[in-house]
């Protein structure tokens, strides 16, 4: 990756395919409760991303604003890691990305509030608030599926191992990003590891680490997930909402 | 909020809701007045119950989980406040269905968070039908065993973004009409509800109206997206006030109880009268040729809704019921697995607590 422009849009596209994809447990969640906390969790990441989204595009400045950047783009032109764009699958497996991508985002968040670009550190002091709550809540689900019932345990046993392929390329190395995504490993592991444990499940372990994100090559998933989002915004070129 | 901007749009004002915040607001001083007056706290040992009960009632004052009541406004009101729970539960899936494809990202944030709040009612809701001695779990099952109703307009689809808009104009607007007289329910735990559920609705309504406007002065496609939904959604949400009162079965009882406060019919009209002068600086028709201002009666005639429609999609053939209650089914079955995992591991949690406290 080269400049803040593109390191900005990756972390903006991480949220906006997170919430995106939240955001379809609307009024399908295992309870009521939860399902107003997803879309809490949905908002924040919504939030996160037009805040992104808008100052990537003043930093590239061309005049693309947070909806140009969203819908006008190809799935080519995403820079999100594949881990966000997975399907939502089953509860377990929603709740392996989330606690995966909270493990990534509050270390990430909290070393951009001290980064030297001041709106990316002022979006980072807000965003890591934000995915403190995302971590507790990802990691409370994790253990109750895993320490929960036998057929929770295999559920969350097998979305763990699903899912955890995908961790990796958070963290692939880029030395002359405001904040190098590699450093943040060690904070990732603290967690995961101790939460895994307590839940009675075991940390996968293999060396396939399915990687593309970040340069825009992507699972099959994500073109439908654009070709939805992105449909109305289309069909009335230059048309306000 | 969340990060994103969720000002009140323009030209939408406390008037575009037909003033109808300020009377919740009135409505929640009375309540706060009622309690500072206290009532008696309790019948004499030797006191007729049911004497009592009407002597709260007849001062306006609000009758408590706690007090005795007669089994019919009980039962009456567990009805009640369980449908109006259902409707906003099942009533999250037409506008839900809008959220991935909403064509801004500050329309998504602001529609995502407007059916999280209709959660929030629900779950409000359910919590005050628990104060009349039922479990939100035996509710929920009347719900999904067809034995209690939701709020029919929930039953039309969602064709296009502009119903997301007609809904908050129409279908919130119509129902802060029905639910702001309960603001003053004699039973204190709903009015208390409907207090704080009505101040949502009423930004919902806003922001349909708001959506709407944003159409009707968009592009030439936009425009006709706007008064294609009205034209749909407008008699479908006259029908929410109920059959006719001479139809209406519930009604009287429930007048004397006041639980209810004003007919159906009375509702209905104050709603047509709210929304004429809103269609006008929208710009949009309301798609009846009949609708005209009635010197004599100070308010406007209007073209009744067809209620062999309301009655059929009641009795269970509207568009959609059956997706409605088989998604909300399959939401339930599918999270079975994830609720008993949670009482699991709930109980092993509390299992070694006893053990560490032994
Ligand atoms: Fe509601
Ligand atoms: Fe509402």
């Amino acid at each position: 990756m080269n400049g803040p422009f593109d390191f900005t849009l990756s972390l903006a596209d991480d949220a906006l395919i997170a919430a995106q994809r939240l955001a379809e447990w609307t009024t399908r969640a295992p309870e009521m409760e939860e399902d107003i906390a997803l879309a809490n969790i949905a908002l924040d990441q919504l939030g996160a991303a037009r805040l992104l989204l808008s100052y990537a595009g003043e930093l590239e400045g061309a005049g693309r604003d947070e909806d140009a950047l969203a819908y006008l783009r190809d799935d080519r032109e995403f820079r999100n890691v594949l881990l966000v764009e997975l399907p939502n699958d089953d509860f377990a497996v929603t709740m392996a990305k989330l606690f995966f991508l909270a493990a990534y985002q509050l270390p990430l968040y909290t070393a951009l509030a001290g980064c030297a670009d001041e709106r990316l550190a002022a979006i980072g002091a807000k965003a890591r608030k934000e995915s403190a709550y995302h971590l507790d809540h990802g990691a409370l689900w994790v253990k109750r599926l895993g320490d929960g019932t036998e057929e929770s345990h295999r559920r969350m046993q097998a979305a763990v191992d699903q899912v955890w392929p995908y961790t990796h390329e958070l963290f692939v190395a880029d030395p002359a990003a405001p904040v190098d995504p590699a450093t943040l490993r060690p904070a990732f592991d603290e967690v995961v590891g101790p939460v895994l444990a307590e839940a009675t499940l075991t940390q996968p372990g293999g060396a396939w680490a399915p990687a593309g994100g970040r340069a825009g090559v992507h699972t099959e998933h994500l073109a439908y997930l654009l070709a939805e989002m992105q449909v109305l915004h289309r069909a009335h070129p230059g048309a306000k909402w | 909020m969340y990060g994103n901007d969720f000002s009140a749009p323009n030209g939408a004002t406390d008037e575009a809701s037909g003033g109808l915040l300020g009377e919740v607001e009135a409505a929640e001083a009375e309540l706060r007045a009622a309690a500072a007056r206290g009532r008696r706290g309790g019948p004499a040992p030797d006191e007729d119950l049911a004497a009592y009960f009407a002597e709260v009632v007849d001062a306006e004052q609000k009758i408590e989980p706690r007090d005795w009541m007669p089994d019919a406004y009980r039962r009456t009101l567990i009805r009640q406040i369980a449908q109006h729970a259902h409707s906003e539960i099942i009533g999250m899936q037409p506008e839900g269905n809008w959220i991935s494809r909403a064509p801004s990202l500050k329309r998504k944030a602001i529609l995502l968070a407007k059916v999280q709040d209709e959660a929030g009612h629900g779950l409000y809701l359910y919590a005050a039908a628990e104060t009349l001695g039922i479990s939100r779990d035996e509710l929920v099952q009347l719900l999904l065993d067809g034995r209690q109703k939701y709020s029919s307009i929930f039953n039309y689809p969602t064709l296009s973004w502009a119903d997301v808009g007609a809904i908050g104009w129409l279908v919130d607007g119509a129902a802060i009409v029905n639910q702001v007289p309960l603001c003053r329910c004699s039973y204190g735990p709903y009015a208390r509800a409907m207090i704080r559920v009505c101040k949502e609705e009423s930004f919902h309504q806003r922001q349909g109206y708001e959506i709407l406007h944003t159409l009707a002065h968009g592009t030439p496609a936009q425009q006709a997206m706007a008064q294609d939904s009205v034209d749909r959604w407008w008699y479908p949400s006259l029908a929410m006030f109920g059959p006719p009162d001479g139809d209406s079965t519930h009604s009287a009882q429930s007048m004397a109880w006041k639980i209810k406060r004003f007919s159906n019919d009375d509702l209905r009209q104050r709603f047509v009268d709210m929304c004429v002068q809103q269609a006008e600086i929208l710009g949009l028709r309301i798609p009846d040729a009949d609708l005209r201002w009635n010197d004599e009666r100070q308010a406007y005639d209007y073209t009744q809704p067809d209620y062999d429609e309301l009655m059929q999609v009641i009795s269970g053939d509207g568009p959609c019921n059956r997706e409605r209650m088989a998604h909300r089914r399959a939401a339930h079955a599918d999270g079975a697995w994830v609720r008993e995992a949670a009482a699991a591991y709930a109980a092993k949690r509390a299992g070694q607590k006893e053990t560490v406290a032994a």
